[in-house]
């Protein structure tokens, strides 16, 4: 695979092929990310294609700082942020709920329902589509914030700290956003595949 | 009484006390994301030794992350190829 580098010195260099390239690479994860602010796949496409054109302009201010896809990200982020309403909806950590639902634990704070098997389940039995759509149905459930988070973090493979450059929040902040969307991700995980083996 | 109250006041300043499950499963993300302290760090490890079902329950916070992980955004439909393309003849044009 090319390096965004490369590519960029070659789009700098107008040529319209290191752009399609670039936009293969990352469209996708961008407009899957623009998804979680704005309510509409339209309104979705639109902002990616913002980012792309401001990405354009912005090009030659690019230093190379961050990775150009954390660069791509942050644009978008302020992009579908004036655009979007569907945020704006959720309140930020307004969702504190517990990990685990505790009614699974005992007076003592032990297991009284402890986890469910699944991984064997997930692994060796069920098809890795249906995991995937199982998956994306989980994600779509999950509070806009903490949807963006785990989707940078756990689908696009940022770091914390790009995460919190992306979404311009704090590292703790973007802790318990991952740790509620990821938590509730496993349970909708254990909900539909666990105790299967019995 | 009062010894009692004192000796549970020395309880509770002396040594960490023991996690139990369901502080244990609030703090897996920070242990995960390397954020909780030497200390708190070797609380959750000692809890885990001895529980089987926090075990299992990290494991399934791990590949929920590995199957995560494992997810692709969509391939670009023609139509989003060809108003991209647009775009890009629109910005070289605009220089």
């Amino acid at each position: 695979m090319e390096l965004d580098g490369e590519l960029l010195r070659r789009l700098r260099a107008g040529d319209e092929r290191a752009f399609v390239t670039l936009v293969e690479r990352y469209n996708g994860a961008m407009l899957r990310l623009a998804l979680s602010f704005v309510d509409s796949r339209a309104v979705a496409e639109e902002v990616v294609q913002d980012t792309w054109l401001a990405a354009l302009r912005g090009l030659v201010r690019f230093e190379g700082r961050s990775s150009l896809k954390t660069w791509l990200f942050s644009i978008l982020v302020n992009r579908a942020r004036t655009t979007g309403v569907r945020e704006s909806r959720s309140v930020p950590l307004a969702d504190a709920g517990p990990a685990v639902d505790a009614s699974r634990f005992g007076p003592s704070g032990d297991w009284a329902a402890p986890p469910e098997q699944w991984i064997e389940e997930a692994e060796n039995r069920i098809d890795a589509s249906k995991i995937k759509e199982l998956l994306l149905g989980s994600f779509d459930a999950l509070p806009a914030r903490q949807r963006e988070v785990v989707l940078l973090r756990d689908v696009e493979g940022l770091s914390s700290t790009e995460v919190c450059a992306v979404l311009a929040i704090s590292e703790a902040n973007q802790r318990v956003l991952l740790h509620r969307g990821r938590s509730k991700l496993r349970q909708s995980l254990e909900s539909e595949l666990g105790g299967a083996a019995r | 009484m009062r010894i009692s109250f004192l000796s549970w006041r020395w309880r509770f300043r002396s040594g960490p006390r023991e996690l139990v499950c369901q502080e244990v499963v609030e703090l897996v993300t920070d242990y995960l994301e390397g954020a909780l302290t030497t200390v708190d760090s070797q609380r959750f490890e000692a809890h885990l030794t001895g529980c089987p079902n926090c075990t299992e329950y990290l494991a399934q916070i791990r590949e929920t992350i590995r199957l995560a992980g494992r997810l692709t955004p969509e391939d670009l439909t023609p139509n989003m190829r060809s108003d991209l393309t647009d775009l890009y003849r629109r910005w070289r044009d605009e220089g």
